[in-house]
């Protein structure tokens, strides 16, 4: 079992009321599994996301990565674990502004004191891998949304993590961007990663092999699903 | 460590104009610290100089009683001192008598005066004084000669010129030999003075006009000598010496009525004057350096809010609170550094535009001080900003638009 989550819960305190974002939510993530999080905001899927990818700490229950729990483990090693075992793609890209792709890719290497050479080599592998090999030295302002994601999905990867989380990553960009990014998204799936994707997109969740709804902070359906093949564009409309 | 260090210069690099302006406020502290520092510096060690040049064994006698309580100088003695002086051609004799204790012995009198030649007219230190001023002060003259003693017997109207009168009122034209109105009275030119500056507090040398002090009595109808300026026999045993040129006064002059100081004591207080004015300076040019590592602070302050999603980002990809910490440490150190080195660079070429004009002297000491203190400046002010993003938590910072 690659990732297990037992009777976690997350309560905020705000002002006088209690929110309960994730009440007790036990489930479990196969190595290979590619999942689709849905749910209205507010549902929770967030929350999930964050608490899953130890962003934040829940404030009940634990959570096994290869059977460690890692609700145990302290703001250093979490960081340590998150540099070393998952990969983050976000809605927003989150790229450095004024940086090159190759050093936007890097980062996470520089933070787990790979040499210069070594990682130069390894970014620069990882956005040939998405197409970007041609585009090494330009900065984020250069590159279209697309673009920018597909440096985003490099960097998530550059570290060789157990797991990818993806929140909305589809959500900023036009459908033709979308669906490129959600192709490069199934390839990575058939290669045998592991990706936790939130979406609020049909036709996105449709590319994973498992689908979670939460609603009022709890799993309400759990369901796997043939991962289909990838529709045209007209089905989505652009944003 | 090094890393970190890497993302710390990019992303100095990556903001060129932001850090420029940050840098701005340690580049005119550290500047103006060593500049300010170098001038009071230069200007002590050009006294000290101006002193030497006189020799060791100079002893000046005051009229009337300069010393206050302390024994430092006061100014108010010495100015009234001079109007009521009681020191006469009588005490310049018995010093001269005095061989085994003194060589030379030059009184001087000064008196505010018009020099005249043809139809230019400038304004003039008449300096009153023996034949062998020139020695004993170490004045050379450049063209013709000083009175001889002769003339000063004679009480002949002859004239010795400062470098710049002979320079504004001649011009060109070779002053020697000519005939030059002080005042009513015509005197004839027989020297100009080399160039000299200074004035120890008073008029530069360079515009007084010399004349034989017998001639000066007569003129101004006076008997007063304002000062006399004696060269002991050795340099060695100069507090003997003042000894006895003290007992000597005393015969004809009441206790208070002079004052022997040798230029060890006068050197000394004016070094301790210019000590103060160089503090003085360093202190208010302190004030721009703390100035500039609140700039350093605000900046940091408003570079971390600017860059909360980064922040959050390097914190999700990996990076540890104390690395962040250290990031933004590093990055103010660098910019307080930086700075640092650019104001020094600043002061030396600004001392150097400056040494024609002042005897500015860059310190080690001064550059060293400066330096640390700005590095210090750039920590301490760099803390809390730092401190800040290390606290931040990636969620809420990524959540940051």
């Amino acid at each position: 079992m690659l990732l297990k989550l037992q009777h976690v819960s997350k309560h905020y305190q705000l002002g006088d009321t209690l929110i309960k974002a994730m009440n007790d939510v036990s489930l479990e993530i196969e190595e290979g599994e590619f999942v689709a999080i849905m749910g209205p905001s507010g549902s929770g899927k967030s929350t999930f996301l964050q608490v899953a990818s130890i962003l934040a700490v829940p404030t009940s229950g634990s959570i096994l990565l290869r059977d460690r729990d890692l609700t145990q483990y302290n703001e250093v090693e979490r960081a340590k674990l998150r540099n070393k075992s998952i990969g983050f793609i976000f809605q927003q890209f989150n790229l450095l502004a004024r940086t090159s792709a190759l050093d936007n890719v890097g980062l996470p290497l520089l933070y787990a004191k790979v040499s210069q050479e070594d990682r130069v080599k390894r970014s620069k592998a990882m956005l040939e891998k998405v197409g970007l090999g041609d585009r090494l030295q330009n900065t984020p302002a250069q590159l279209s949304g697309g673009q920018q994601q597909r440096v985003a999905i490099a960097r998530a990867l550059v570290n060789d993590p157990d797991l990818i989380f993806a929140d909305e990553p589809t959500g900023n960009l036009d459908s033709k961007s979308g669906d490129d990014i959600k192709k490069l998204l199934s390839d990575l799936h058939k290669e045998g990663r592991t990706i936790i994707m939130v979406t609020h997109e049909d036709d996105v969740a449709e590319i994973a092999n498992r689908l979670i709804v939460f609603h009022d902070g709890e799993v309400i359906s759990d369901t796997k699903q043939k991962s289909k093949k990838k529709k045209t564009t007209g089905k989505r409309k652009a944003k | 460590m090094l890393s970190v260090a890497t993302i710390a210069f990019k992303a100095i690099l990556t903001n060129k104009m932001r850090s420029f302006l940050t840098m701005l406020g340690v580049i005119i502290g550290v500047s103006s610290v060593v500049l300010l520092t170098a001038i009071g510096n230069g200007l002590s060690a050009f006294v000290t100089d101006q002193f030497d040049a006189l020799g060791a064994n100079t002893v000046l006698i005051f009229p009337g009683d300069i010393f206050d309580e302390n024994g430092s100088f006061s100014g108010e003695g010495s100015a009234t001192s001079v109007i009521n002086s009681q020191l006469t051609q009588t005490e310049v004799r018995n010093l001269e008598r005095l061989r085994e204790h003194v060589s030379a012995v030059a009184p001087f009198n000064i008196q505010a005066s018009r020099i005249s030649f043809q139809a230019k007219t400038k304004q003039t230190t008449v300096f009153g004084t023996t034949s062998n001023y020139g020695e004993v002060f170490n004045t050379k003259t450049i063209k013709g000669r000083f009175f001889s003693e002769n003339e000063y017997g004679a009480s002949d109207r002859v004239a010795v010129l400062g470098f710049e009168v002979a320079i504004n009122l001649f011009g060109s034209i070779d002053p020697i030999g000519k005939r030059v109105k002080l005042g009513d009275q015509t005197f004839t030119v027989v020297g100009v003075a080399e160039k000299k500056g200074g004035g120890m507090g008073g008029p530069s040398f360079d515009t007084y006009v010399y004349i034989p002090l017998r001639t000066f009595f007569k003129s101004y109808d006076t008997d007063t000598i304002i000062r006399i300026i004696t060269k002991t026999k050795t340099t060695e045993r100069v507090p003997e010496h003042i000894k006895a040129i003290e007992k000597e006064l005393e015969k004809t002059l009441k206790d208070d009525e002079f004052s022997v100081v040798d230029q060890s004591e006068i050197l000394g207080t004016i070094n301790q004057i210019l000590s103060m004015l160089t503090i003085g300076l360093g202190g208010i040019a302190s004030i721009s350096l703390l100035v500039g590592g609140i700039g350093i602070m605000n900046i940091m302050l408003v570079s971390v809010t600017e860059r909360t999603r980064e922040i959050g980002l390097r914190k999700a990809l990996g990076a540890t609170p104390n690395l962040i910490l250290l990031q933004f440490l590093i990055e103010a150190a660098i910019l307080s550094l930086l700075g640092g080195a650019i104001g020094i660079l600043i002061a030396f070429l600004g001392t150097l535009a400056m040494q024609a004009y002042l005897p500015a002297k860059i310190t080690y000491d001064a550059v060293l001080l400066a330096f640390g203190v700005s590095t210090l400046v750039g920590l301490v002010f760099g803390a809390a900003p730092a401190k800040r993003a290390a606290d931040l938590s990636p969620i809420e910072a990524l959540r940051y638009e």
